[in-house]
């Protein structure tokens, strides 16, 4: 892979009170690549990803999407940027349709204001119809085109998943940042989530995820980061990493530690 | 037709019919619902979309009134139009008040609007910059002229309060179906979901309290022009508290049940008169039961409808 990577990671590092949550933490994620970030539970997945996606702020380190540093974004404008994510625990607008949910990721690719709506202007009406078309078809993508007018708290747990999904493809981005997207799915949920996300992926969006099934990691990622206590302890090809001692002592634990076991 | 739709036209007739069987004192009671409601209408827009808990919009209110009684006495410019530039006046006072406080929450924003309130009545009662005629208020404040015709009696009111308050529904359907709208409600329903799906959302909970406060604005200077006498007890912590119960307790979200809170909490009190002392006992005990059983308000939001018509095989307008 000789292109220049989408989003460079450098020395990223965050602490919270007297933890280090990230510890100088650097990996670059390849232009159309799935890459799956993992490691045992509290190793810092979740806070790179929320280091990302601008809900945090580094102490120390850089977040380089397409040559520009996102550090000091907002969430909103870095998602203008081309990078959309779905979150760990599920957060819907739950009181509210599938569709109006989808229309949400629409929003930052929308100009109308107060005025275009009050005063029906004609390219606030063409906007609504394309922002609705786009809608339906990011819920065809994944599925769910027959419960749009559902709200989105009567969809089963999978398909609040998807949900959330069509509402990051709404964004139109160019970076996807799944934050176990299986977690609560089925075996025939996870099998159709690997198609969706190869399909994602075809579409020239990067995906970077974060999974404890480690079936569903090592079959669709072209190359994983691993985290532990907040450091990284190795990156490679799926191959790599099984092979690889501190992985299996992660994960398997060392003789006498009682770490969880996968 | 739809029911909602006959529903709407009978209402609008009863409305424009109402004057000829009221006597003016029951003309001026749906005066004070029409005020009321539109004020509660541009409350809803912050409190019941966006979801944020403002509880001094009595003070936005009272811009729009000073603005107009403070420029038609000094300057002698006619009041209708003043309307915009009161708005104005409303929604930047907005802008500089809103802005720190923006990114706070629930019970502490409700806190810090409170306090906004309090200070704006203070301030008028302390006649600042010696303008606002101190504990007295300003009077004199000059008759609205509309194509040549003076607006005095209640029944010319009501029309022009009607018309302003129709105009006013009309524009918030709109906003609510739109962009904009939305936006609000995702805000309201998850915040960070909002923001991680894109949404400005400082940006909008701004815009949200800036266009409550215009249109609480604009509805001051129709206050202003009814009342020709303006003083600091009109826009008292109170004045606040019905707002923010008309919206609460109508439907938060729902224009139509905003509407009918105005008519309730307005009009019933008006109503059992007669009762004296018990009428508000009876009005508190009410309100306490509407909460228990309809805690959503008596009509609570529904679901938009959007036109689907690109969809071959499903049926136009799609929705609950």
């Amino acid at each position: 892979m000789t292109t220049a990577p989408i989003l460079r990671i450098n020395e990223l590092t965050k602490s919270f009170g007297g933890v280090m949550a990230v510890n100088d933490v650097t990996f670059d994620v390849a232009p159309g690549a799935i890459v799956g970030l993992i490691g045992p539970n509290g190793a810092g997945k979740t806070t790179v990803f929320n280091l990302i996606t601008g809900n945090y702020r580094p102490d120390k380190g850089h977040i380089v999407f397409h040559g520009q540093s996102i550090v000091h974004l907002r969430t909103n404008k870095i998602v203008s940027l081309g990078i959309a994510r779905t979150f760990q625990t599920i957060r819907l607008f739950q009181n509210m349709s599938v569709l109006e949910n989808v229309l949400a990721g629409c929003h930052c690719r929308m100009q109308s204001g107060v005025l275009g709506a009050m005063f029906r202007l004609p390219g606030q009406k063409q906007e609504e119809r394309r922002a609705l078309q786009t809608a339906v078809e990011e819920l065809d993508f994944v599925g769910l085109k027959a419960h749009l007018d559902l709200a989105a708290r009567n969809l089963s747990y999978g398909n609040q998943r998807l949900l959330e999904i069509a509402r990051a493809l709404a964004t139109k981005p160019r970076f996807l940042v799944l934050d176990e997207p299986a977690g609560g799915m089925n075996d025939n949920e996870t099998q159709a989530l690997v198609r969706l996300i190869v399909q994602i992926r075809d579409r020239g969006i990067t995906v970077l995820l974060i999974e404890h099934d480690m079936n569903l990691v090592m079959r669709i990622c072209e190359k994983l980061v691993v985290l532990e206590y907040g450091m990284m302890i190795a990156q490679g090809t799926p191959e790599e990493i099984q092979k690889d001692q501190r992985v299996i002592d992660a994960y398997l634990g060392v003789a006498e530690a009682e770490d969880e076991v996968f | 037709m739809k029911p909602a739709t006959v529903l709407n036209i009978v209402v609008v007739a009863v409305l424009l019919m109402a004057p000829y069987w009221l006597n003016p004192y029951w003309v001026d009671v749906l005066n004070s619902i029409g005020l009321y409601a539109v004020l509660a209408l541009s409350l809803n827009i912050i409190l019941g979309y966006a979801g944020l808990f403002h509880m001094g919009h009595a003070a936005f209110f009272a811009m729009g009134t000073y603005t107009t009684a403070i420029l038609n006495t000094q300057f002698g410019i006619p009041v209708l139009w003043l309307l915009p530039l009161s708005g104005l006046a409303a929604g930047a006072f907005a802008m500089i008040v809103a802005r720190p406080i923006i990114h706070l929450r629930g019970d502490y924003l409700l806190i810090v609007t409170i306090g906004i309130v309090e200070i704006v009545r203070i301030a008028l009662v302390n006649n600042v910059f010696g303008i606002t005629g101190g504990a007295n208020g300003i009077f004199g404040i000059s008759r609205p002229h509309l194509f040549g015709h003076v607006i005095r009696t209640p029944h010319e009111f009501y029309y022009l309060i009607f018309a302003f308050a129709a105009a006013t529904v009309l524009l918030f359907v709109r906003l609510e179906n739109s962009r904009f709208g939305r936006a609000l409600n995702y805000i309201r329903e998850d915040d960070t979901a909002a923001e991680g799906s894109g949404i400005d959302t400082a940006h909008y909970k701004l815009v949200a309290f800036v266009l409550g406060a215009f249109w609480a604005g604009m509805a001051g200077n129709i206050f202003a022009a009814k009342m020709t006498i303006v003083s600091p007890e009109s826009f008292t912590f109170w004045e606040s508290v019905v707002m923010f119960t008309i919206v609460i307790l109508g439907g938060s979200g729902n224009i139509r049940g905003v509407l009918l809170g105005a008519f309730l909490i307005i009009g019933l009190p008006e109503v059992f008169r007669e009762f004296a002392g018990a009428r508000m006992l009876f009005f508190g005990a009410a309100m306490v039961v509407m909460m228990i059983f309809r805690p959503k308000g008596i009509l609570p939001p529904r679901a938009r409808t959007y036109c689907l018509d690109f969809l071959p095989e499903t049926p136009k307008g799609i929705g609950r």
